[in-house]
């Protein structure tokens, strides 16, 4: 169910004095049960990127293959890619319009054909993964709070149970704790489904810990498509783009300058104190 | 998808007409539209075809970018003229079936397509020439002297320059929403009306919650920034006539005059 992105062009406004590139001659190539974290400072081109897997923009030149067959033939039907790819929005909160939660949920199992049981079923299951509980469901989704609100979006779009989850900057505008509590339930998800997950987002600190595979646009182009480790060694190259690296290598960055002797492919905190406590003993 | 429709739209290029004082423009576009309800011949409409073209090609905007507008209208613009074509009396030309065309049919039938076609256009080049903001402060001075009637002129500009301001941005938010409902399975292109209509009610809810909120949130902003309507306020860039300006409506009424000429000598 690989989705492969081969030499992908986007122009907006094209044929206008406003056209502009927005995604430029990108290929890369999503394998099955990855956890990519997709990176790009504001207007790198990552939004319009994502909206190409799962067919919502068609591309200016280039193609999108899914599970080996291009999504923008003639004959393929974009119902069932847009099923199989769950996309959320940026702020994907504004897309709610049901009088109730649960039934706001169902909107996309249902227009999928399935049986109200199974539709419910779905729901429910959405619902309890982003971890809402069962006193919300027959509240209007207009009185939860913002971090409440944006789980139920993104429930709508995991009732559809898509093979592959892309979310894009799904912590955007929430406090660190909402933000630590989304991503984990991320990572939750992602176990419980075991489908394949692309996180869009500009903060390194977001992807760092839980994706397996960074990749970095700047510019419409992807510079950089590797393990988080072997990403986060362009610091120099990453911090001109504005991106930068997250704070605890940074800090690795900052000690090894001030001469001692750490390593500085670290990224979580639990590796950096391990790290530090060893050249301390020494 | 939505991005078809040009009208109110704004299309950035350095040309006189771009130049031009908006008030000098809201006239123009008024004399031309009275204009192609003066004329009642064909010789009147060649006249208004030589004006729009100047105007057009003297602004600098492609023409299929004008064209690109007429998109919306080409159901009504089928309509008047299948309407016109088989209901006037007159003549018979062609006859089939219950139909029948007359001369005179041909005649309305075309004259209502052309009036149509430079209604659209002429305003197009208004909006596509100037800023709405640049409009709206127009307006404003323009219509000034209706202070004297109490008319709350600077109020309704403001409430106008808003509303043009939010087009773009409540347009960009339809294409958000739908694109967000259509990653959820919803169908707009349905062929069944029922369906169809059901269609946009995910879409519609949703952009009006977002219409409140940005009023609301606007609203602060201007009340934050002590917004008291318009009295004792001044502008940054206040609007004054230039030479250009002069010879704009120099040319406005002699093309006015020539309609008129037109109607009383053909």
């Amino acid at each position: 169910m690989s989705i492969i992105v081969n030499h992908l062009t986007y122009r907006y406004n094209e044929g206008t004095p406003m056209e502009s590139v927005a995604v430029d001659d990108v290929s890369f190539k999503i394998e099955d049960g990855e956890f990519i974290g997709l990176i790009g400072h504001t207007g790198s081109g990552k939004s319009t990127l994502v909206q190409h897997l799962n067919g919502i923009l068609k591309p200016t030149s280039g193609s999108v293959y899914y599970d080996g067959r291009d999504v923008f033939d003639g004959d393929f039907d974009l119902k069932v890619l847009r099923s199989n790819v769950g996309l959320v929005f940026q702020y994907p909160e504004h897309q709610l319009f049901e009088t109730d939660v649960f039934s706001d949920v169902c909107f996309g199992p249902k227009n999928l054909g399935l049986s109200k049981k199974e539709t419910e079923l779905r729901a429910y299951k959405a619902l309890k993964l982003v971890g809402i509980e069962d006193d919300f469901f027959y509240q209007s989704p207009f009185d939860l709070s913002g971090g409440q609100k944006r789980r139920v979006a993104i429930a709508g779009v995991l009732a559809m149970e898509p093979k592959v989850l892309v979310l894009d900057e799904p912590t955007a505008g929430l406090d660190p704790k909402g933000r630590d509590d989304l991503l984990l339930s991320l990572k939750q998800v992602k176990e419980e489904t075991g489908c394949t997950i692309v996180l869009v987002s500009h903060s390194m600190e977001d992807v760092a810990l839980y994706a397996d595979r960074i990749i970095v646009m700047n510019h419409a182009k992807i510079v950089y498509d590797d393990t988080p480790v072997n990403v986060f060694r362009h610091y120099d190259k990453l911090k001109e783009m504005g991106l930068g690296v997250p704070e605890i290598t940074s800090a690795m960055y900052k000690l090894r300058a001030a001469g001692f002797d750490v390593p500085t492919d670290i990224i979580t905190v639990n590796d950096a104190v391990d790290a530090i406590m060893k050249i301390m003993r020494a | 998808m939505l991005r078809d429709i040009t009208l109110g739209q704004y299309y950035p290029a350095e040309s006189v007409i771009h130049r031009l004082d908006p008030r000098v423009k809201l006239f123009g576009t008024l004399v031309f539209l009275v204009s192609l309800f003066i004329t009642d011949n064909f010789i009147g409409y060649a006249l208004a075809l030589c004006f729009l073209a100047t105007a057009i090609i003297v602004s600098k905007v492609p023409l299929s970018f004008i064209m690109r507008g007429l998109k919306a209208i080409i159901f009504l613009l089928i309509f008047s003229v299948l309407i016109n074509l088989f209901m006037t009396r007159g003549e018979v030309v062609v006859s089939f079936w219950k139909l029948s065309i007359t001369k005179e049919g041909i005649y309305v039938a075309s004259f209502m397509a052309i009036r149509i076609l430079f209604l659209i256009m002429g305003s197009s080049i208004m909006t596509l020439t100037t800023t709405p903001n640049n409009l709206t402060d127009g307006l404003e001075k323009g219509l000034g002297f209706l202070k004297i009637f109490r008319v709350p002129v600077h109020e309704i500009a403001m409430m106008m320059s808003i509303a043009l301001r939010f087009i773009p941005i409540l347009m960009e938010e339809t294409d958000k929403i739908m694109k967000a409902q259509m990653a959820r399975g919803a169908d707009f292109e349905s062929k069944k009306l029922t369906k169809r209509v059901k269609s946009l009610v995910p879409l519609l809810i949703p952009l009006f919650v977002s219409a409140f909120r940005r009023a609301n949130d606007l609203a602060t902003a201007m009340e934050a920034r002590c917004y008291r309507g318009g009295k004792g306020r001044t502008k940054m860039k206040p609007l004054k006539y230039k030479k250009r300006d002069a010879l704009a409506y120099l040319i406005i009424f002699a093309y006015l005059a020539g309609m008129i000429l037109v109607r009383r000598f053909f």
